[in-house]
């Protein structure tokens, strides 16, 4: 094939790559962008734009039972994220760096909790909360949330750990820092941008979580998207799109937080350590 | 030059579940000396190293440092720092950092590490480096940033695992030096490990050769070359042809050896009639004639006569189909392909080997 012809057919080979990229990324976020559009219809349905209207919003401010399902939301992500990161992290170096007995069971079935039906995870969690007499509320939908978050973390660190050079922790004993400092000067440091993806992951899921949450959930315990969950039981509102919409903010605001975070790191990770001690 | 014994191992044993890597070995480092550990790949080399750094513990035998056994000192403890082969530095310091970091974690006040600190970077000719991160380097100054963190401690023994490995060879032979002068210059004590012969040759006051975890000779690199003790060494170090044999007889310290296909003469002071011998002939003293000279009689056919930089290679096959290299400045002028020589040497230059095991030892101690 001459080589016009060749270039032609890679640059229309191109153009329709690009036209089908664009065409998934309207098929994900679309949904999205009528649901922002419509919170800010001055319309009590969501069938036709009748003006730009800030008055849902409004509604949320002065409604407080908002803010304090809010509050719920992110004292109980907070909560789960800290916990899933030092459990999953310990497990991680246990899986890695020690060999034991049905190791290799345990490194397979780390992927059962992330494969199972949520709702499964949630009838098995309320049998075993009942079965222990944990009384269902806050502390339950915390472990509950700890319970699918450590595998992520598990995952993500166990991938860190195996790329971590072993002889740089060797280099730090050989110049004449104990385990402990050689840890927190060292390892810490190179493990510190997967323990925060492991966290931004864990507060992530924690957070949106809709299923488990409904079934451990206990009085005074109602998280946001239960809340948003049981609003819309009584048909879609523009008042829901708003809270939809902030929650959505919030969201963008972790994804945003979690890459300038890594870059700034990446950048100077050796100052933000050195501040610990 | 050299003083005391500054690292002794002794009876040193070590397994790796039942893999038997490291076999009663017996090795004395002099306080400044240069000494090499140069062997093949799988040899025991890292291993030996790592014991005398404190990441393995040896099966038996004990480890003395400065006349001090350091079994159950942490690597932490101990008074030797490592150059790792594959440098390991801190990615995410910077070259200050990295090399201020002996210094950092005893606690040494600021201001005398940032002179330590600057001491370092100009005697590894890294100045204004200091804010760069490890992986903004080449290889080569990455590996001065190794050297200088790890002389920043004033270690009375550097061990260094291949330090020149992934380095082209331009750069190598630059680093050979440099490495060499900082050796002098410091009067440390280096622990070298490479496998590279020609490097082990240039750099080390003494080479301890390795095979397969034993300690085969360890000499200075003239001695290695010129009176190797075992078929390894011989083989190992320099290019050798290496014949096997009978003594028929001996008069003034000059033997008549029976070889398979022919006779030659070795000198060699205190050999019996129906003694076994190895001889080791180097390339560069080995000639051939077109009719036997006086003594020798062992006749071979030219393979292939081939140009190789700055000389002339000759294979020639002896009648048992054995293969013997000669290097030659120029070629012996009209002998040619397929042409039908005899082989001999000056009596001197070759060498008689020790003993007849393959891969046997002689574990020698001073
Ligand atoms: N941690 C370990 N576990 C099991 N076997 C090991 C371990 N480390 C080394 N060995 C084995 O010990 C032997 C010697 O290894 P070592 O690394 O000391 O060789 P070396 O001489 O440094 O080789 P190279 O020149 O390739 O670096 C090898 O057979 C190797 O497989
Ligand atoms: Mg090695």
């Amino acid at each position: 094939m001459p080589k016009h012809k060749r270039e032609r057919k890679k640059r229309i080979g191109q153009r329709i790559a690009t036209g089908f990229a664009l065409l998934i990324y309207l098929f994900i976020y679309a949904p999205i962008a009528v649901m922002i559009v419509f919170s800010f219809n001055d319309q009590e349905t969501n069938y036709f734009w009748n003006g730009f209207t800030l008055r849902w919003y409004e509604k949320l401010f002065y409604d407080s039972s908002i803010v304090e399902y809010l509050w719920v939301s992110l004292i109980i992500a907070v909560s789960a994220t800290i916990l899933s990161v030092i459990i999953g992290t310990l497990g991680a170096v246990g899986l890695v760096r020690f060999e034991f007995k049905l190791k290799k069971l345990v490194n397979q079935s780390l992927y059962i909790p992330i494969v199972i039906p949520e709702i499964v995870l949630g009838i098995s969690l309320l049998i075993l909360f009942d079965f222990i007499k944990l009384p269902l509320g806050f502390i339950a939908i915390i472990l509950a949330h700890v319970t699918f978050c450590v595998p992520f973390v598990i995952i993500i660190m166990r991938g860190r750990l195996a790329g971590l050079d072993l002889s740089v922790e060797e280099a730090s004993m050989d110049l004449g820092a104990n385990r402990m400092t050689t840890f927190f000067r060292i390892t810490l440091p190179m493990l510190l941008p997967g323990i925060i993806s492991g966290a931004f992951m864990s507060f992530t899921l924690s957070i949106d979580d809709v299923i488990i949450s409904n079934f451990v959930a206990g009085p005074y315990s109602t998280t946001l998207p239960v809340k948003i969950l049981s609003l819309v039981k009584t048909g879609l509102s523009p008042e829901v799109n708003a809270l939809a919409t902030i929650m959505i903010l919030v969201m963008l605001f972790g994804i945003l937080a979690n890459s300038i975070v890594q870059a700034v790191l990446r950048k100077r990770a050796s100052t933000v350590i050195k501040s610990y001690f | 030059m050299m003083g005391d014994a500054i690292v002794t191992l002794l009876d040193v044993d070590k397994f790796f579940g039942a893999n038997h890597v490291i076999k009663k070995l017996n090795l004395t480092v002099q306080q400044g000396e240069f000494l090499t550990l140069l062997g093949p790949s799988g040899c025991g080399k890292t291993t030996i190293l790592r014991m005398i750094a404190g990441f393995e513990d040896a099966s038996a035998g004990s480890i003395e440092v400065q006349g001090e056994r350091v079994e159950d000192k942490e690597a932490f403890e101990r008074d030797v720092n490592t150059v790792f082969q594959s440098y390991a530095l801190f990615p995410h310091m910077t070259v200050f950092d990295n090399i201020a970091y002996g210094l950092t974690v005893k606690r040494v006040p600021k201001q005398e590490i940032k002179e330590r600190v600057k001491e370092m970077l100009a005697l590894v000719q890294l100045e204004g480096f200091e804010g760069r991160r490890p992986d903004m380097m080449s290889g080569g100054q990455k590996q001065r940033v190794a050297i200088a963190r790890a002389l920043i401690n004033n270690p009375k023994v550097l061990l260094l695992d291949e330090p020149l490995g992934a380095l082209d060879l331009k750069l190598r032979k630059q680093m050979q030096l440099e490495l060499k002068r900082l050796q002098k210059k410091l009067n440390i004590t280096f622990i070298y490990v490479t496998h590279d012969q020609e490097e082990a040759m240039t750099m080390s006051d003494r080479i301890a050769v390795i095979n397969n975890g034993i300690l085969e000779q360890i000499d200075t690199p003239k001695e290695i070359y010129k009176h190797p003790k075992t078929r390894f060494v011989a083989d190992f170090i320099g290019e050798s042809n290496i014949l096997e044999g009978q003594v028929l007889d001996c008069q003034d310290g000059l033997c008549r050896i029976q070889l398979e296909t022919g006779m030659v003469l070795l000198q060699s002071p205190n050999r019996k009639p129906a003694d076994p011998v190895m001889i080791c002939v180097r390339p560069e003293v080995m000639k051939y004639e077109r009719s036997p000279v006086d003594g020798f009689s062992l006749p071979g056919t030219i393979k292939d006569i081939i140009f190789v930089g700055a000389q002339y290679r000759t294979l020639i096959v002896l009648e048992n189909g054995m293969e013997i290299k000669v290097n030659r400045v120029k070629p012996e002028k009209d002998l040619k392909e397929g042409d039908s020589v005899y082989l001999y040497w000056e009596p001197e230059d070759a060498l008689g080997i020790g003993d007849l095991k393959q891969g046997g030892s002689v574990n020698e101690q001073q």
